[in-house]
């Protein structure tokens, strides 16, 4: 668990107040360029010294300006992967991920867990300027595993990657994240990557923390930066319940909430991470008839918000614990007369499920 | 060809030019570090006196060094007093003066090259759990490389030619202290000297490029090793 607490003046004006407590598993820091995502890593990892900071790694103080304590950044047995791969170049691709290794007190990261699970046997010879970018970002992440740090600190790790090289590593990381139990704390203005690796999103926007909380918390909230997005919608942790071949469908249970979606591979159980884009919600007061639609959900109205400026609604729904998010037009929020308490039945298409992890 | 005495000049430039390096080099690339690297007040100070020597005229740089280091200097007389050593009137002085003379050149050389190696570089090796010193030697020194050879040869080739401040503080003493330039301008100064002047002429021309050619060569071959494209 990693307890951080940051002030900072800018001398340029932005000012950072930002506080969180993130879980174990993976934090995804997500906010525009500007929103302080950079400093929160710098400050955690001992690169940059902060006016007022506080940061506690399971239990130990790593910075506390006030206690005036700041462990050496070399000490501190952070993993920290860069946006540039920054390999070193006069060593091979062995000799890179030997070197934080070599330094590291024995730990139970071995060498040859970490190359298979990245796929760079290949390289392990190669010089870093004949590799290609993904490649060099996963050795660099293999560099960073290797020292066997306690946290994992990814500071847009992916973001100087091209669509296809991103496609390649995302996977690698979902895997890291199950084999090993590391805390990983992710910087990054792509919620792609966010919904295949977070369990935890702090939302940063201006040096503040506008949200944070368990991603399915905070992708379905209506008055959140996120909502405002065009891409809006709810993450939803889903479990694989029924498989039908013949009619090529797969059930979906997401607490008490039911999703036929076309066939998904996966045995019974599995867990997987699901998304529905907000304006993809058709909200009714009456079941249709002599439909194409599978996804007929009696859920609650916990909140609508307008938003004036675009001439839209943006509907909060619950059915228990799960919940979901339909933008509307206003003029639909009044002809239904949708408020708080209100059941209704949100229409969801099975093509508009998106698997996401 | 050349005469006993003439090829004494040439061995003696030679070994003189090597200790120079010897001498500067290490001194050069620490320097060149704390002024590429290091934040500390004085920095500007500290960088207009490594460039002092280039700037002033070679003897004085000779002069100076005689009243540092002169058996009556503050430095000398503590050298000559506790270890027995004289600098001045020595080949190991003859070298300490070309490495004076010499040492901007080599700073500059391999400052360069340390400040066109990425910080990130160092910073992910201190992430990595590197220490200051382990930083140096196993990222900053090995990426310098390139600069650090030819700031060893520049170095080099400019000790062979060095005449004012090794006159001024070592002399002008045969088989001591009497490089290529101080011999050329002994042989000017004697009848019938103009064979000889101009024998060691050549040599000395020859050096320089054979100097220049093995930069050349050692920067390509330095730059490959350190992963930069050729």
């Amino acid at each position: 668990m990693i307890e951080f607490s940051l002030r900072h003046q800018f001398p340029g004006g932005l000012a950072l107040a930002i506080d969180f407590v993130a879980p174990d598993g993976a934090t995804a820091l997500f906010g525009p360029s500007g929103a302080g995502k950079s400093s929160v890593v710098g400050v955690i990892a001992g690169l940059l010294a902060a006016q007022a900071a506080r940061v506690v790694v399971d239990g130990e103080v790593l910075t506390d300006t006030f206690r005036r304590i700041h462990v050496p950044v070399e000490r501190r047995r952070l993993g920290l992967v860069f946006q540039e791969a920054r390999l070193f170049p006069h060593m091979s691709v062995r000799k890179n991920l030997m070197y934080g290794f070599a330094r590291a007190p024995a730990g139970e990261i071995g060498f040859d867990d970490v190359v298979e699970l990245l796929g760079i046997a290949a390289l392990l010879e190669r010089r870093p300027h004949t590799l290609s970018g993904g490649e060099r970002q996963r050795v660099a992440i293999g560099r960073a595993l290797l020292a066997q740090p306690r946290l994992l600190l990814m500071d847009e790790p992916l973001a100087s990657l091209d669509a296809a090289r991103k496609a390649e590593i995302l996977p690698y990381l979902a895997r890291l994240k199950q084999a090993l139990a590391l805390p990983i704390v992710y910087v990054t203005h792509a919620l792609d990557e966010v919904y295949a690796i977070a369990d935890t999103l702090v939302l940063l926007e201006g040096g503040q923390v506008r949200a944070a909380g368990p991603l399915a918390e905070v992708t379905s909230r209506g008055d959140v930066p996120l909502a405002a997005r065009d891409d809006a919608g709810a993450v939803l942790e889903a479990r694989v319940a029924e498989h039908h071949p013949a009619r090529q469908l797969s059930l979906l249970r997401a607490g008490p909430l039911a999703l036929w979606v076309p066939l998904v591979a996966g045995s019974l159980g599995t867990r997987l991470r699901v998304r529905i884009p907000a304006r993809e919600v058709i909200l009714a007061t009456e079941a249709p008839q002599g439909i194409s639609l599978h996804n007929v959900l009696p859920v609650l109205v916990v909140a609508v918000s307008e938003d004036q400026a675009r001439h839209t609604a943006m509907v909060e729904l619950g059915s228990g614990e799960v919940r979901l998010l339909a933008r509307i037009t206003p003029d639909a929020v009044a002809r239904l007369g949708l408020r708080p308490g209100k059941p209704v039945l949100a229409l969801v298409k099975s093509m508009s499920v998106d698997r996401v992890g | 060809m050349l005469t006993p005495d003439e090829w004494t000049a040439v061995l003696l430039t030679l070994g003189v030019a090597a200790r120079s390096v010897a001498f500067g080099l290490p001194v050069a690339v620490g320097l060149a570090w704390l002024l590429a690297r290091g934040r500390f007040p004085g920095k500007a100070v500290l960088d207009a006196l490594v460039h002092l020597p280039m700037v002033l005229p070679p003897v004085v740089v000779g002069w100076l060094l005689l009243l540092l280091l002169g058996v009556r200097g503050p430095v000398g007389a503590w050298l000559h007093d506790w270890f027995g050593v004289r600098l001045v009137f020595t080949t190991t002085g003859a070298a300490l003066a070309c490495a004076a003379m010499s040492l901007p050149l080599m700073v500059r050389a391999v400052r360069l090259s340390i400040e066109a190696i990425d910080p990130g570089l160092e910073q992910a090796a201190r992430t990595l759990g590197a220490g200051r010193l382990d930083r140096f030697m196993t990222i900053t020194l090995p990426l310098a490389l390139p600069g650090v050879l030819s700031g060893a040869i520049v170095g080099y080739v400019a000790s062979l030619g060095e005449f004012g401040a090794v006159i001024t503080f070592a002399a002008n003493i045969p088989g001591e202290t009497q490089t290529l330039p101080l011999a050329i301008y002994s042989a000017l100064q004697s009848p019938n000297g103009e064979e000889t002047a101009a024998k060691l002429a050549l040599v000395s021309i020859g050096l320089a490029l054979v100097g220049l050619g093995a930069a050349e060569w050692a920067g390509g071959r330095a730059r490959a090793a350190v992963g930069q494209r050729p």
